[in-house]
């Protein structure tokens, strides 16, 4: 039973305020924003950064309802998933893992790659670009969302494979979301100040 | 012409599009399951007022939050009001919120079709 205490002190320690392992569907997904979306309210966090973290956990965790349903589709296994959000004094996380073929590997490292090594411009760019060109998979996918994450976040979004087996890798996923305002009008202030 | 009426939800927006009391408005939170099948009514309701559109056509978008699947419906919305004469869009966003005014300047980047920005 010493696994629940260890779970608990993880959490703690690890600064993390929700945590959901299970299966992913779009009902979750609103329960999971829901209970985010009053935790920050409750500490009344600015609702710019609320926006951000709450932008960042859609797109994440619709990602991972069509992940899922994908592999339960093609490959008749169900395939639970992690979400984690957690808070630091100037940063909130947003982090997901689940499994996805081997074969989208490639796919998806080179994407976060590309996303990785665009700045703030070249991000707006290329959202620009795939929003005009891109069409929507068969899944209702805009392939925007990683895009969309990193603008939100203004860093660089971390990632990870873990190999399952033959067939499955884990794919890990961070967003950072700074808890500094910068919007103009905090910026006028300053100056103002000044 | 029939009225295209949906109350919003707590992941899809409230629409009204009525072309009598010429209110068209898109507004609260955008992020359904399936993007296309939820805007579809929409942009069905546009085909068919093209054929007997008003002189002018004020279309508000007022969100809060939209995902990147709407995105992509947002801007098919914008690609048909482009060929309508007479159409402003009227983008609404929260003073404070950057992002979505920027994602309005983005639209109005990629759509033939003139942008009035307010905030609430």
């Amino acid at each position: 039973m010493k696994y629940i205490y260890d779970l608990h002190k993880t959490m703690l320690d690890q600064n993390l305020i929700l945590v959901y392992e299970g299966e992913f569907t779009q009902e979750i997904t609103k329960s999971v924003l829901a209970m985010a979306e009053r935790n920050m309210e409750s500490h009344g966090e600015a609702s710019s950064i609320k926006r951000k973290v709450f932008n960042v956990m859609v797109e994440c965790l619709q990602n991972i309802c069509k992940y899922a349903q994908n592999l339960e589709d093609e490959r008749n296994m169900v395939n639970n998933a992690i979400f984690m959000i957690g808070k630091h004094d100037s940063e909130y996380f947003i982090s997901s893992g689940n499994a996805i073929p081997n074969e989208m590997v490639e796919n998806i490292a080179g994407r976060l790659e590309k996303i990785n090594a665009l700045d703030k411009q070249g991000l707006k760019e290329y959202h620009k670009f795939v929003l005009k060109n891109g069409e929507l998979n068969e899944k209702g996918g805009a392939g925007l969302g990683f895009i969309d994450m990193a603008r939100k976040s203004g860093k660089s979004l971390k990632f990870n494979f873990e190999p399952m087996n033959d067939a499955l890798t884990f794919f890990s996923l961070t967003t950072t979301i700074p808890r500094v305002a910068k919007s103009k009008k905090s910026i006028k202030e300053t100056e103002a100040i000044k | 012409m029939r009225v295209l009426n949906l109350a919003g939800t707590e992941d899809t927006p409230k629409i009204v599009l009525d072309k009598d009391n010429g209110v068209f408005e898109i507004s609260g939170r955008s992020l359904p399951e399936d993007s296309a099948e939820f805007f579809q009514p929409v942009l069905d309701w546009i085909d068919e007022y093209r054929q007997t559109s008003n002189t002018e056509t004020r279309f508000m978008f007022k969100l809060e939050y939209f995902n990147t699947a709407s995105s992509k419906l947002i801007l098919d919305i914008l690609s048909k009001l482009e060929d309508i004469d007479g159409t402003t869009i009227v983008w609404h966003f929260h003073e404070d919120d950057e992002d979505m005014e920027e994602a309005g300047e983005e639209f109005s980047d990629l759509v033939d079709v003139p942008f009035e920005f307010e905030t609430y």
